[in-house]
Order: C-alpha cells, then structure tokens, then sequence
C-alpha cells in the first residue's frame, strides 16, 4: 500500500522527532506541565493550542532550553536534550515580540546565527540571500528593523530563525502582532515555507483558527495537560471532551440522561421534547449523564417541520447576528434553552426568510453531533 | 497657546537669574583688568595667559584628567557588571540586600566614604598619589553607573539576549555582541556621570590624595584660602565652557537620533 498521506502518527514504525517522556514543570508550587508525554514527527507541522496559563509557552521553552525540566525527558532525534545549553540545540526559535537586533541591519540579522558557526564568508552570504529570497525581504537587506513594517519583521524574524537550517523550528505566536488580513496571507506563507524547507515547525498559538489553518496535528492544552491532540478535522468535528468542543469554534452543548442500542443513543433533555437520537461507538451505561455537543451550522432552520429528520425542535428566533457571510440565529426552546443555528446568506439580507419571533424549525441528523461523557 | 503673564515671566526670571547669576558674574570677571577681584577695570584675557603659564595648575588639571578618565572607565565596568547580575540573575539569597547595598553609597555622606577610604590605604599600606584617588573614585562613582545602567536593563526585552543564544552565542556572547551594544547609551552616559562625579570631587579626593597628586578641586579650594584671585575665574570659566559644551553637544546628538529614528519608523509603517 502506498501512503499518499502525511500522517507519520498512525504509521507505528515512524520513528518521533521529539519525544516528551514524563515531562513535569514546575515553578515552586505551580505544576506548570503535568507529567506530559508527546511525539512529534519529523516535517510535522504541529501546533500548541490552549488559552493563556495553560503551559504551552512553557512547553516551547523547554524544547528551547530556556527552562529545565523538573522531571522526565525531553528527547530529540533520540537523543536527551535536558543537559544540552540553548546555543548547541539544533532547534531555533522565532520569539513573539521577533527579538530582532536592533543595532543590526536585515542582513546582519539574518546572518547572525551563521556568524557562531564555521561557515565561510561566501556560504553564509549565499545562505543569507536564499533566505531573504525565499521571505521577499532582498530590497530590505541593508535596512534596520525599526525601518521596516510590522509585517516585514515577522519575515525578518522567521528568516533569521530558518537560516542555520534547523531540525526544529519553534514559533510563539508568530502571528500575533500582525492585523487579520496580514495574518491570514502570512498563514499560507509560513505553511507554504514549512513545506519548501521541509523543517519541523512547532507553533504556539491561542487562536483556534490560525491552528487549525496551519497545523497538521493540533495539541488542545489546559492547566499543563494535554486534553486532545489530533488533526484539525477531529478536533473540530470529534471533539472528545466539552472542554475541546467549546474550545474550538462554536457549539451548542446540551446535557441529558444517555440510553443505548448498539451504536444508537437516545438522550432525553427536558420535559415535553421528544430525546435527541444520536451515535456513539462508546459504551454508556443507562441512565448515564452525557452531553451532546453540536455545530451551530450543523442545524438547518426551516419554517415548517422537516419531514425526515431524526432530530428536530421548534422554538423562537431571538437573535440573529449578521456576519456577512453568514448569519447565527438564536433560537429559544419552550423549555428555556438557546440553541444557535448557523446559515449561509446566499441570498440578499432583504429576502431573509426569518426575523425576529418567527416560529422556526431546527433540525439535524443522527450524525451531526457528537456525544460527550466528560 | 499660552497668552504671555506677567507672573510667569517673573517666575522665569527669578528662577534663572537665581541658578546663573553667580556663573555670570564669575565670568564677567574672569575678563577683568585689575588684579582685585570686586574691582572692574576693564576688558582683558591676561588672566587666561597666565593661567597657561601656571604650572602647578596644570599639573593639577592634569592629575584631575586622568583620575577622572581611569576612575570613570573602572566605575563603569564595576557597576555595568554588578547592574547586570542584579537586574538579570535568578533569585538568590540575599540578592533584594545586595541591590540595596549597591545604592547605600549613593547616600552616605562623602565625609565618611572618604575618612574609610583614607583608613583602609593606611592599613594596606597604600601610599596616597593618583592610584588612591582612582581607587576612592571609582568607589563612589560606581554605583551611580549601576543606578544608570540597571534602569536601562530593567526595560531591555530579555528576548533579545535568548535570541542571541538561540542562534548560538554562548551566554557571554550573548551580552557582548546584542546586551552592549543595545545598552551603549545607557553606558556611556554612566561613564560621562562618572567622569564628572570625578572632575568635581572635592571632599574624597583630598582623603585619598597625597602630597604628591593634588587635583584641580583641591587646588582651586586651597587657592582660593589665600584669597581669589582672577586667575581662579579663568579657570572657573573655561571648566563652565567644557561642561556646557559637553552638555548641549550630547542632548543634541541624541534628540536628532530620536527624530531621526522616530521618522524612519513612521515611514516604515505608511510605506
């Protein structure tokens, strides 16, 4: 069989570029990473995913080696990095303020980690000016950082971390200090440079949608552990906790009483309304509290009640916001709960079929949502 | 716009007239003819001729120079180094002490720095010349360049320094080849504090300096015991000069980077 995709984590003869065996941080008393173990692949581009505090920072700068470790190892190429000095890592980093050298022109920036090396004169000028090619900085080679745009010294930043051709490269919010439209450009530059140079590349980042646009795998955190790590896709659409799903994008999340029958679960919710027929590969015992967890665009929202669908519930619209794009409506049930439901505009906002206190109909299948235990 | 005030105005006035009026008079008599200090009897520059003349003058100013220069160079190294670890280091026991030992210098009276001074080269049998008074001035000096240098440090992005290593330098690479150059201003102008301190220094240096190694202070103070003399005033003239120049030269050099700098970032962001 030949593997046409990318996914070096289901094949159980690859061999990890990093390993993280046992890793436990601590700052005093705060355990900042609980007893962590994680591989990451070679070419991977594998992103850090988790809300401010939770460790993924601390993560990047222990694969720097900026911190220790207070126990467990962190393992490169097989090889233990815990007593290597930051200087001899093979690994690089592109901090998030770009920590560029002021007092250096783009050029010497670029060629200040080929300058500690051995490298001749004329190999770290060819190297330097591949790398300003590659990030569309030549005409800016002789200017100094504070000459530049917020967007330039992003390049500038990445460029100077890619030139000594690193194993590993770490990114701490790369994107953070650039405005959306930049970002999303830059988003397809760094996935377009990761697959050009073929580096690893560990992003940190506490945007959902920057990770899930760039990464190959994503690491949800929270307080020092990992909750889920998995490709964009199942993060999104197999979330296995609520704290994933609510995490990732929007969701309705309902709690009910769980019945089983075979793959089928019934989960009934509130009184008077009919359980919610869903699928779960999991056993769960009768009775048993779980929560359902569905996408807002998942639903579709209809004036009458659809004839076949598994699932359906009728309420008042009480809110619509307008994005464009599209339009999220919040729809109270008679028993109190809002449910949102997502729908693309594709017609004029004038002919929208619903508006405020309308009567609607929310519907879905048996496989839209996913059931959640915890 | 303000409208023009009499009570501002007068404020001004009062104010400068109080801080300048003295410099003023001092130099208006450094030009004078006579030989009697309070006496006008016309223009004249003889005084700054036989200023040039006087050896023991220039002797002192010299011996001022280099003390100044070797006190200021040493005060900066100290108190770069010492600015450095307290800023930067981990925590360590005792270091919220050692920071506030840095800076008890700073307010104890010269007096006593100079009288310890004085005891502690008498029993390392030290002789008193230049060596002692670079010694005692580097002493006092040098907490006010750790002052200087740990407030520029205090704001300087420690991302910098782990850029540097990150890219291969070790960690006293590191500070040479980013740390410095970046805290150079702040640096340099603890040298220039330094060296003032030092030219300026009365009290200390006459503890710690010998029969043999008078500065210019000492000179002019024990001149003027005997009497001033329009000699003192030409002296005083063109050490006023020195400073002024000095002073103006190095705001203006670095309010014209800041516009400079301030510009081209604007540019940056438009462009």
């Amino acid at each position: 069989m030949t593997q046409t995709v990318f996914a070096p984590w289901n094949d159980p003869d690859a061999k990890p570029l990093i390993e993280f065996k046992g890793v436990t941080k601590a700052f005093g008393d705060f355990v900042a990473i609980d007893d962590l173990s994680l591989d990451i692949f070679e070419q991977e581009f594998f992103a850090l995913l988790g809300p401010s505090g939770c460790g993924k920072t601390t993560m990047m700068r222990m694969l720097a080696g900026f911190e220790s470790v207070t126990s467990g190892s962190i393992l490169l190429a097989g090889k233990d990095i815990g007593p290597v000095p930051p200087n001899k890592r093979a690994v690089n980093m592109m901090f998030q303020s770009y920590a560029l050298f002021p007092h250096l022109t783009i050029w010497d920036n670029i060629a200040f980690g080929l300058r500690r090396g051995n490298a001749s004169k004329d190999e770290i000028a060819n190297r330097v000016e591949d790398m300003l090619r590659l990030t569309r900085l030549t005409k800016f080679a002789r200017r100094k950082p504070h000459q530049i745009s917020g967007g330039q010294r992003q390049r500038v930043a990445l460029a100077r971390s890619l030139a000594k051709a690193p194993k590993l490269l770490l990114l701490d919010e790369p994107l953070g200090a650039l405005d959306k439209k930049l970002r999303q450009d830059t988003q397809f530059e760094l996935m377009d440079i990761q697959e050009k140079t073929g580096t690893t590349f560990v992003i940190v980042t506490h945007d959902q949608e920057e990770a899930m646009t760039v990464a190959s795998r994503v690491a949800v955190m929270d307080e020092g552990k990992l909750i889920q790590v998995s490709t964009p896709d199942v993060i999104y659409e197999a979330p296995n906790s609520v704290y994933v799903a609510d995490f990732i994008g929007d969701v309705n999340i309902i709690e009910g009483a769980a019945a089983q029958e075979g793959e089928s679960v019934s989960i009934s919710w509130a009184e008077g309304q009919p359980p919610i027929r869903a699928r779960s590969t999991r056993s769960l015992t009768p009775g048993q509290k779980v929560h359902f967890a569905i996408r807002p665009e998942k639903l579709s929202i209809t004036a009458e009640r659809p004839a076949e669908a598994a699932n359906a519930v009728t309420g008042k619209v009480l809110d619509i916001a307008y994005l464009g794009n599209i339009s999220t409506y919040h729809v109270e049930l008679p028993s109190g709960d809002v449910l949102k439901a997502q729908s693309a505009n594709t017609r004029r906002i004038a002919r929208r079929s619903f508006t405020w206190e309308d009567t609607v109909w929310l519907s879905w299948t048996e496989t839209a949502g996913v059931v959640l235990e915890q | 716009m303000r409208r023009f005030s009499w009570f501002n105005a007068t404020s001004l006035t009062l104010g400068f007239a109080f801080l300048y009026l003295p410099m003023v008079i001092l130099v208006i008599y450094s030009f004078n003819a006579s030989k009697l200090v309070t006496v006008w009897a016309g223009f004249s520059t003889k005084w700054y001729a036989e200023l040039i003349r006087n050896e023991a003058f220039l002797d002192a100013a010299w011996v001022t120079l280099r003390v100044a220069v070797f006190s200021s160079t040493l005060a900066t190294i100290l108190g770069t180094m010492a600015a450095y670890v307290l800023v930067r280091a981990n925590r360590f026991p005792g270091r919220t002490l050692f920071s506030g030992m840095i800076y008890a210098p700073l307010v104890m009276p010269e007096v006593i720095t100079g009288l310890s001074l004085l005891l502690l080269f008498i029993g390392i049998g030290l002789d008193r010349g230049v060596l002692t008074i670079v010694l005692a001035h580097t002493t006092f000096s040098m907490c006010y360049v750790s002052v200087v240098v740990s407030s520029r440090l205090t704001s300087f992005d420690k991302s910098l320094e782990e850029a540097a290593q990150d890219l291969g330098c070790s960690p006293f690479d590191a500070f040479r080849l980013v740390t410095l150059p970046i805290i150079a201003p702040a640096v340099i102008s603890g040298w220039l504090l330094a060296f003032t301190l030092s030219l300026d220094d009365l009290v200390i240096a006459s503890f710690a300096a010998g029969p043999s190694s008078t500065t210019l202070p000492i000179k002019i103070f024990s001149a003027v015991r005997l009497g001033v003399s329009p000699e003192i005033n030409a002296l005083s003239t063109i050490m006023i000069a020195i400073v002024t120049v000095g002073v103006i030269s190095a705001s203006l050099i670095s309010k014209r980077a800041a516009v400079r700098q301030e510009a081209e970032t604007r540019n940056a962001e438009r462009g």
